[in-house]
């Protein structure tokens, strides 16, 4: 405060002052919020706009920006006849599901439990579960890919250790563990890993979005229906599920976005760039999704045209699914 | 009213389910430090070690061995994270600043066009951004970095949030009342005010620069620009990959954000989930 006090004026001298200033009450509102709008227009809108202009031609950016040719709709066409787009929009929403779902399903219930049964852990259990999400996924999903390697993965040392546990002369467990150590990095087992990351890096992310929800719900409604002799998984089925509505809503949009543009964690778990450059995505590409596509047609195959049409029919995709769960949503309460 | 706790076996098993979940959450942070101390060879043993050795120096000598310029990447990330969060704070303060006090015509729908830049998906802006950067002369510059995250709706969010609750309107009349400018308004009487939200901001801002992966990918094309993520990736290739040692840089790439977590875990968690709760 002391810097207010060696500022006061006297008033004649402040109001000469006020005349001459072109930050006046009325300009300085637009002046103050410009920064954002002149950074978005140049770094935001610019390139949303300039990408839809690029999907109408073909460009190969080493030719410079004269070397753009119009070709009408012949990427979206070949984009939406391409095999290895329908495969990589097959991985995409693979993994969002297999992912996306039991990040909920896993989140509800554990924030349900922190909520009723933990007072004071609550806030270190809950930073435990969200701290893989501030975590760079870069560094993690390196770290995921040495423990998932397959001979000497920790992952796959702890599977078959656990079916070689002995009770009394028996390996009960021998039926559900493999033998052998498995390869994660076949085809088969791609999408399953990345999955398995996603899903930790996000559930605690859910689980503060959906605990946030619970804290609002009135503590008396629960009072009441224990009153009434309605058990723990009762007040659960009819009190919280039905009140977390607009919060699962929220959050499975969040899951929906999210997860249809991955890019970071497949890029990673399934090596980066192959050999050349060109074996993006792991064996068979099993793990290629529609981001990496985009980026492997642009940066690999130097087609900004047609990596241009990937960006924006991912993006109708992303919108379109965002608009089937509203109207689900809606539809049934 | 006291309440007994008293547990059954459905809780127990709720106990320990919630228990292995956060083994689940730490575990690879566990190992990637543990991994961080031990040669290649302790680490492709079976069983892998569970405990710290005393590698860590040898495993950050082949990181410098693979990776030259991890200093300077290192740097660099560093550089680019605090120059985006000293201008996110500055910009951002000043346009929430905005939107909670003046009004002003198209305030709201202003404020609407702020927050709906959130929905546009990262992946949309990756190749009109290696064009602009290349229009500008900005490729392999740090301030193709953090000029495009300088001013986050997130940011803006949270400030005008901030300001609107924390700051007495009849503060700032009485500040203009005495002569006080505009921005000498801002400069003197918000900016000391706004503390708790600066220091969100900022953790959260210096934290998602810290992390950022797309934009360096496709920006940054000498190794000695890089950042730490898109160093650590280039690690990963052809021939024997050292573990060690790629533990080793993810642990200083990842030890920053620890630090600010355990730091400021509640703020932290409060700030980000903040803009999907109240947006």
């Amino acid at each position: 405060m002391s810097a207010v006090m060696e500022r006061r004026e006297t008033p004649a001298t402040a109001q000469v002052k006020t005349r001459r200033r072109w930050l006046t009450r009325k300009t300085a509102p637009y002046v103050f919020i410009s920064p954002f709008f002149i950074l978005f227009a140049v770094f935001g809108l610019f390139p949303l706009l300039f990408t839809i202009y690029l999907s109408f031609h073909y460009w190969d950016p080493s030719t410079g920006l004269g070397g753009m040719k119009w070709v009408g709709f012949e990427n979206f066409t070949f984009v939406l006849t391409d095999d290895w787009f329908h495969k990589s929009l097959y991985n995409t929403f693979w993994i969002a599901l297999v992912s996306g779902v039991p990040q909920h399903l896993a989140a509800i219930p554990l924030a349900f439990f922190l909520h009723t049964r933990l007072s004071r852990w609550r806030n270190a259990v809950v930073g435990l579960y969200f701290l893989p999400f501030i975590t760079s996924t870069v560094a993690i999903s390196l770290v995921f890919t040495s423990l998932f390697s397959r001979d000497y993965g920790l992952i796959n040392v702890l599977l078959t250790q656990m079916g070689q546990w002995e009770i009394a002369g028996l390996r009960p467990l021998s039926w559900v563990f493999p033998t052998e150590n498995i390869d994660w990095n076949d085809p088969g087992y791609t999408k399953w890993v990345i999955s398995f990351v996603v899903w930790w890096r996000y559930v605690g992310w859910n689980t503060v979005l959906y605990l946030s929800a619970l804290q609002t719900i009135p503590k008396d409604l629960y009072e009441a229906a224990s009153i009434d002799g309605a058990s723990r998984r009762q007040q659960f089925w009819h009190i919280t599920v039905p009140l977390l509505r607009p919060m699962m809503f929220l959050a499975i949009t969040l899951s929906i976005i999210g997860n249809l543009q991955l890019f970071e964690e497949p890029f990673i778990l399934t090596g980066g760039l192959g050999p050349g450059g060109t074996s993006i995505g792991g064996p068979d590409q099993a793990g290629k999704t529609a981001a990496m596509h985009m980026y492997a047609t642009a940066y690999i195959e130097s087609d900004f045209g047609t990596a241009s049409a990937v960006a924006w029919l991912l993006f109708l995709i992303i919108a379109m699914m965002t608009w089937a769960n509203n109207k689900a949503f809606k539809e049934k309460s | 009213m006291e309440r007994r706790i008293i547990l059954d076996p459905g809780q127990w098993i709720a106990f320990m389910v919630v228990a292995v979940g956060a083994m689940i959450m730490l575990g690879p942070f566990y190992f990637m430090f543990v991994f961080a101390t031990h040669s290649n060879t302790d680490i492709l043993s079976v069983p892998p070690p569970v405990w710290f050795g005393g590698q860590f120096v040898a495993n950050v000598q082949v990181l410098l061995d693979k990776l030259p310029y991890f200093w300077n990447n290192l740097g660099v990330s560093f550089y680019v994270a605090v120059i985006t969060t000293a201008l996110n704070l500055f910009f951002c303060s000043l346009a929430g600043y905005a939107f909670a006090t003046y009004e002003f015509r198209f305030k709201n729908l202003l404020f609407m066009i702020v927050m709906s830049t959130l929905l546009i998906p990262p992946f949309l802006g990756m190749i009109p951004t290696t064009l602009i950067m290349t229009l500008f002369g900005w490729m392999n510059e740090p301030r193709a970095l953090y000029l495009p995250m300088a001013c986050s709706a997130l940011g803006v969010f949270l400030m005008r949030q901030y300001i609107s609750s924390a700051i007495p309107r009849e503060l700032l009349e009485a500040a203009r009342m005495d002569g006080c400018g505009e921005f000498a308004t801002f400069r003197h009487i918000v900016l000391p005010l706004t503390g708790p939200a600066m220091g969100t901001l900022g953790l959260i801002t210096f934290i998602t620069s810290w992390n950022n992966f797309m934009t360096p990918l496709v920006v940054m094309r000498d190794m000695e620009m890089y950042t730490v993520p898109l160093a650590l990736r280039a690690l990963q290739g052809s021939g024997q990959v050292p573990w060690g040692a790629i533990c080793a840089g993810s642990s200083i790439a990842v030890a920053p954000l620890l630090i600010i977590f355990i730091l400021a875990s509640r703020r932290l968690i409060e700030g980000m989930t903040a803009g999907a709760l109240k947006g």
